[in-house]
């Protein structure tokens, strides 16, 4: 399944990031694959706002269709 | 007191002999700002989302050069930002790092990598006062130890501890670079002496690894894998946990992006602004301002000054004193009219940006935004655009892509009015009936979406997604945001007052010559038939070309008919973008692109305040329906008009595509 998926509150786990900038970039907040993740909100046709620990994404929703996750 | 301001990607800053290079680097809004102040004594601009400090500032501390770089968080090429801050990183006899205590896991992988580069470094901890009260323990002495660098924690802006930095910058060392990465990075010392820039290449630099002439490393990936796991393991020995999340900021941070409650808040944040601005200062504040204290006290006595050395009818004597004179008409609309306004705006904003709103707005209007070709962090220049839209045309440089910076800049030159112009639109939108200004509001709002979403149509490429950060939300210090407040309202008055000065001399000297009556009559047929306006509207925008609130300004003081009132703001607002605007916008963008957004705006201008002028004509303006339906007949017509763009474009796609 794909982040745009995944509902508010939902712990998921990244399995892949296609795009190689938007990893790195991710990868510097901490954000990579195989990391645990907490879905903090969802903006109806927007981002999807996502977190680990204290750190806080948002992710559009065209990136967030194209990045693969895993339920936890 | 040096202070310049390099936006290339080059910077070469005179030093004097055995002065070093004390480089400030740090993630957004860590502090930089305000430590750099301590240090050189100069006030830089401070705020709460990515993106602020665009230009470098630099300055002198006890004889050795501060830099300050953009807020990143890494250093690499993704962007500009990051570009700019690598090279000054990399030809830094000192770095000082600033870091969140707040956001550890995020600040470290900059730290780490700075670290990496081999440059001695000190590490500024700074908002420990913040990690403290949300229950994080911090174990300076490890962290220092695990880093190799000395760490000081401190709180910048109550100034705690700063004084340790001051000995700390000379005692600096390199710290632990990683021992992987120092093998690597030996392999090439043969070829590249800088070890930041081997370091650069190794993670796959293109621009470093072309000046040596070498292929970018390929280990990217692992190696910032590996830093981040690094990053993750000092954390666990460090940082202690003690409790969740604040449930009052975690509570109004949701109510902030969640849009069923979050466009209403932000809905509430503009009435308040609205009320504040348009009603209260544009009003009461101006009403003293302007009428009691610059035209009551304040003009007699300059023309009584000036009459007491030169006759006030001769020419000198109408420039300096007449009608549009330098020292009467200047001074008021400046001091009196403008000034208050342009101060409470910049309070709102500054405001919004020390509180960490305004990503939380990106956020909430990406959706939106990609409608007109944008994404969510468009909003940020669009905002800042309603303070000065000088300033964020510069700051479109925040923008993804090419695309994204051409239409945002040309929404900003077209459609955002600027705090003065706002002001003094507001202030006259407050007379009329509401559902006049419903009419204004909603022509420029049609306007903005029809154009964003023409150019999306007509633009090559696509939208590039959203991904930003989301800082804290944090309760401003009023000091800070008065500082603030005060730097760039003082900023807009150096620089709208030789503007100011001109347009009025120009006035002046149009009117002497008699130009200025044979302008009002050849401008008839587009002021008197097509806009419905009196001729004297002609004025106002000859002297809106130098500044758009200049123009509006001088609609203010003519007698108008409520619906003339919105189809002389409807004209003033889309018209050309003031002299500093544009000439920013020829700095940003090509100039042929800018030659073009310029010309555009006169067209679009006189076009869609005609259209009301006439639909009005047409319509009748005596009940509120009848000036719904202009609106509305309004938003028929660019709807149309972006139906057949659509059409046209699905059928013909290669041939109207606009070259780059």
């Amino acid at each position: 399944m794909t982040l745009d998926k995944v509902k508010y509150g939902q712990r998921f786990k990244i399995i892949h990031i296609p795009n190689e900038s938007i990893k790195m970039q991710t990868i510097r907040f901490g954000i990579s694959e195989g990391e645990s993740l907490l879905c903090d909100e969802v903006i109806p046709a927007g981002p999807i706002i996502i977190r680990k620990n204290r750190q806080q994404l948002a992710i559009g929703r065209h990136l967030a269709a194209k990045i693969k996750v895993e339920l936890d | 007191m040096a202070n310049c301001c390099h936006n290339s990607k080059e910077t070469r800053i005179e030093m004097p002999p055995g002065a070093r290079r004390i480089v400030l680097a740090g993630n957004p809004n860590v502090g930089k700002s305000v430590i750099f102040n301590y240090l050189t004594g100069m006030y830089v601009d401070v705020s709460n989302y990515p993106g602020t400090t665009l230009e470098i500032s630099h300055g002198h501390y006890e004889g050795n050069l501060v830099i300050d770089t953009p807020g990143v968080y890494g250093i690499s090429s993704f962007n500009d930002e990051e570009r700019v801050a690598r090279d000054v990183i990399l030809s830094a006899d000192v770095v000082v790092n600033v870091v969140n205590a707040m956001y550890l896991e995020r600040d470290l992988f900059l730290t780490l990598q700075i670290i990496d580069t081999g440059v001695p470094t000190v590490v500024v901890l700074n908002m420990v006062d913040e990690a403290e009260q949300n229950g994080l323990k911090i174990d300076y002495e490890k962290l220092s130890q695990l880093l190799g660098v000395r760490i000081i924690p401190t709180v910048a802006i109550k100034k705690q501890n700063l004084d340790q930095l001051k000995s700390a910058i000379y005692e600096a060392l390199p710290g632990h670079v990683d021992k992987k990465i120092a093998e690597k990075i030996l392999t090439l010392s043969d070829q590249v002496k800088n070890k930041g820039e081997a370091l650069l290449i190794l993670e796959g630099d293109k621009n470093i690894a072309k000046k040596y002439n070498m292929q970018p490393g390929t280990e990217q990936e692992e190696i910032y894998l590996h830093r981040r796991q690094k990053v993750d393991s000092i954390i666990n020995q460090i940082v202690q946990d003690t409790k969740q999340n604040s449930a009052l900021s975690l509570f109004i941070n949701r109510l902030m992006i969640r849009p069923c409650t979050g466009i209403p808040l932000f809905l509430l944040a503009l009435y308040i602004m609205y009320k504040t601005i348009g009603v209260f200062v544009a009003g009461t504040v101006v009403g003293f301002t302007e009428e009691t204290v610059m035209v009551g006290i304040y003009e007699p006595f300059a023309r009584h000054l000036v009459s007491q050395i030169i006759n006030l009818n001769s020419v000198l004597g109408t420039i300096l004193a007449g009608e549009f004179g330098l020292l009467t008409m200047t001074v008021t609309y400046v001091l009196g009219l403008l000034m208050p306004l342009v101060v409470g705006f910049y309070f709102f904003l500054s405001l919004f940006e020390d509180s960490g709103y305004l990503p939380r707005i990106a956020a909430l209007s990406d959706r939106a935004l990609t409608g007109i070709g944008l994404n969510g962090r468009a909003i940020i220049p669009l905002i800042l655009g309603f303070g000065c839209v000088t300033v964020a045309t510069i700051t479109t440089r925040l923008l993804g892509s090419e695309r994204e910076k051409r239409i945002a800049v040309f929404l900003l030159g077209l459609t955002i009015p600027c705090s003065a112009q706002l002001g003094v639109i507001a202030g006259m939108l407050a007379k009329i009936a509401p559902q006049f200004i419903i009419l204004y509001i909603s022509v420029i709002l049609t306007v903005l979406v029809a154009t964003g979403t023409i150019l999306h149509i007509l633009l090559p490429g696509n939208t590039s997604d959203l991904l930003i950060d989301l800082p804290p939300l944090r309760l401003p210090s009023l000091k800070n945001v008065l500082t603030k407040t005060w730097t760039k309202s003082y900023q807009f008055l150096l620089e709208a007052f030789p503007l100011f000065a001109l347009g009025a001399l120009l006035i002046s000297v149009l009117q002497l010559t008699g130009v200025l009556a044979s302008l009002q009559n050849l401008l008839s047929p587009l002021t008197m038939n097509w806009l419905h306006l009196p001729k004297e509207s002609a004025n106002a925008f000859i002297m809106g070309i130098v500044r758009r609130d200049f123009g509006a300004a001088g609609l203010a003081n003519m007698q108008l008919t409520s619906l003339q009132v919105i189809v002389a703001l409807i004209t003033i607002t889309l018209f050309v973008p003031c002299i500093a605007s544009i000439l920013v916008i020829f700095k940003e963008r090509s100039k042929k692109e800018a030659l073009l957004m310029w010309l555009g705006t006169w067209v679009i201008a006189f076009t869609v305040g005609g259209i009301v002028a006439q639909l009005a004509h047409l319509i009748g303006t005596t009940t509120p329906w009848q000036i719904l339906a202009i609106a509305a007949a309004v938003w028929t017509i660019a709807l149309v008009l972006i139906l057949v763009l659509k059409y046209f474009k699905k059928q013909a796609s290669p041939f109207i595509t606009i070259e780059n």
